[in-house]
């Protein structure tokens, strides 16, 4: 059933030409991880068609909770609506992993609302702070408080499952004036401890809120010392990279990593340098779902493709 | 009848007086306006930095020393003003909220947004 695309070997142009030619793209692609070589296998349309197998992690971001703004008066009713996707799905996913801004302000009511909602898909969740999440008085306590056990420094930490190391980590605390985001040095040596005694064919899933390449500079959509985190990651076999941040789908493929932006469950934002600023997209209401959602990451067993599905709200 | 000297100073004192009244009550509006307007002219001594669309707008300014700046947050996502060398921090200013810092000192101050450091901007007291 796979329609073959970019990153195939068996086309008349090299993988690599192809992935020089290829800039972030903002449509909703399949991805497959076979033998190491991530290649996409589809579009959504194909993607929904397939039946997930084996192993099945989801990624949700930016709901915001708290925010009511004209762009999504209610953020807790569209995570509502995903949040019932989830439980409505027939293979019941691993877990979810969480890309950061839970909340708007920061709030204990928001967490709250946010870990009341989150709780109802019974599913265990795997969370990196966004710089939403971190705006309380004393700088991101009440995050820690809630989602840090057994986490470093400011939040992060790796865990292994299925055979693949997952590694959160986080870019929003310590941002330096005109920067990016910052991973900083002391997370940057954890990265490097925590990578060394991995076999290069362990297969890596990082994520982080904001993303670790640069995206769009102007909107600081980019990560100032993400190339030193992807280049102690160079190593490995298949590495498969999931942010949030920028509220839209963007893909890109550079060797053996795989760069993914998931949805937002709130609001939208607009494409790099289509707006003023990146700043919540007001779209009409009818629009609004298609522009939200969440992603499935399906992994089988083996040296067997790992997919990742966007889906929206209004599919 | 004859009116002595005396009271007629009197009565022409009187409607100095008189006049001097309605002088004042005709110009007090007036001056009241010169007031109100000195004051205004004071606030904008102090001047106001808007934040629109992720911009610190102006984004250099210069001013005297003991002027007060405010910071009105205008977006619909939360920001921060920071100085890079943190003489100032505000708290997280959500929609329409604002944070004033006296520049009591001479020098350049960059400064930044902590949720979005790519917004930028320097306040120069002299």
């Amino acid at each position: 059933m796979a329609k073959k695309g970019i990153g195939d070997h068996g086309q008349g142009i090299g993988r690599r030409e192809v992935l020089e030619c290829m800039v972030w793209a903002g449509t909703g692609v399949l991805w497959t991880v076979s033998g190491g070589v991530p290649h996409s296998v589809g579009l959504i349309g194909d993607a929904l068609a397939a039946e997930p197998a084996g192993f099945t992690f989801l990624q949700m971001s930016d709901s915001h909770i708290g925010f009511d703004k004209a762009a999504n008066p209610d953020a807790l009713g569209t995570l509502r609506e995903a949040v019932a996707k989830v439980k409505a799905m027939p293979v019941k996913p691993a877990f979810i992993i969480h890309t950061g801004d839970i909340t708007h302000l920061s709030k204990p009511a928001e967490f709250d609302n946010a870990d009341k909602v989150f709780g109802e898909t019974g599913v265990q969740i795997h969370y990196v702070p966004g710089e939403h999440d971190i705006i309380d008085e004393e700088r991101g306590k009440a995050y820690l408080e809630r989602y840090g056990k057994g986490s470093k420094g400011a939040g992060w930490y790796s865990y292994d499952d299925h055979g693949i190391h997952f590694i959160g980590l986080v870019n929003v605390v310590d941002l330096k004036g005109g920067g990016l985001g910052n991973l900083g040095a002391e997370q940057l040596a954890w990265l490097e401890a925590d990578l060394k005694d991995k076999s290069a064919s362990t297969p890596i899933v990082v994520f982080a809120h904001i993303p670790l390449q640069v995206i769009y500079k102007e909107w600081g959509w980019g990560t100032d010392d993400g190339t030193q985190a992807l280049a102690l990651l160079k190593r490995f076999g298949s590495v498969t990279v999931l942010n949030g941040h920028i509220h839209q789908l963007a893909q890109k493929v550079e060797g053996n990593m795989t760069f993914h932006t998931a949805l937002s469950t709130a609001f939208p934002q607009p494409a790099p340098g289509s707006a003023p600023s990146p700043g919540p997209m007001l779209v009409p209401a009818d629009k609004l779902r298609t522009l939200l959602g969440l992603s499935t990451v399906t992994v089988a067993q083996g040296n067997k493709p790992l997919a990742i599905i966007d889906k929206t709200l209004a599919g | 009848m004859q009116i002595p000297i005396s009271q007629l100073r009197f009565a022409a004192a009187r409607l100095a007086l008189d006049r001097a009244l309605v002088v004042a009550l005709l110009l007090g509006p007036v001056i009241g306006a010169l007031l109100a307007f000195g004051a205004v002219a004071a606030q904008d001594a102090t001047d106001v930095i808007t934040i629109d669309n992720f911009t610190f707008s102006p984004k250099e300014l210069t001013v005297a020393v003991g002027t007060t700046i405010k910071w009105v947050n205008r977006d619909d996502i939360p920001h921060t003003v920071v100085e890079k060398q943190t003489t100032f921090r505000s708290r997280l200013l959500d929609t329409d909220d604002a944070y004033s810092y006296t520049f009591t000192s001479a020098g350049a101050f960059d400064y930044f947004c902590g949720l979005h450091p790519h917004m930028v901007g320097q306040i120069i007291a002299k």
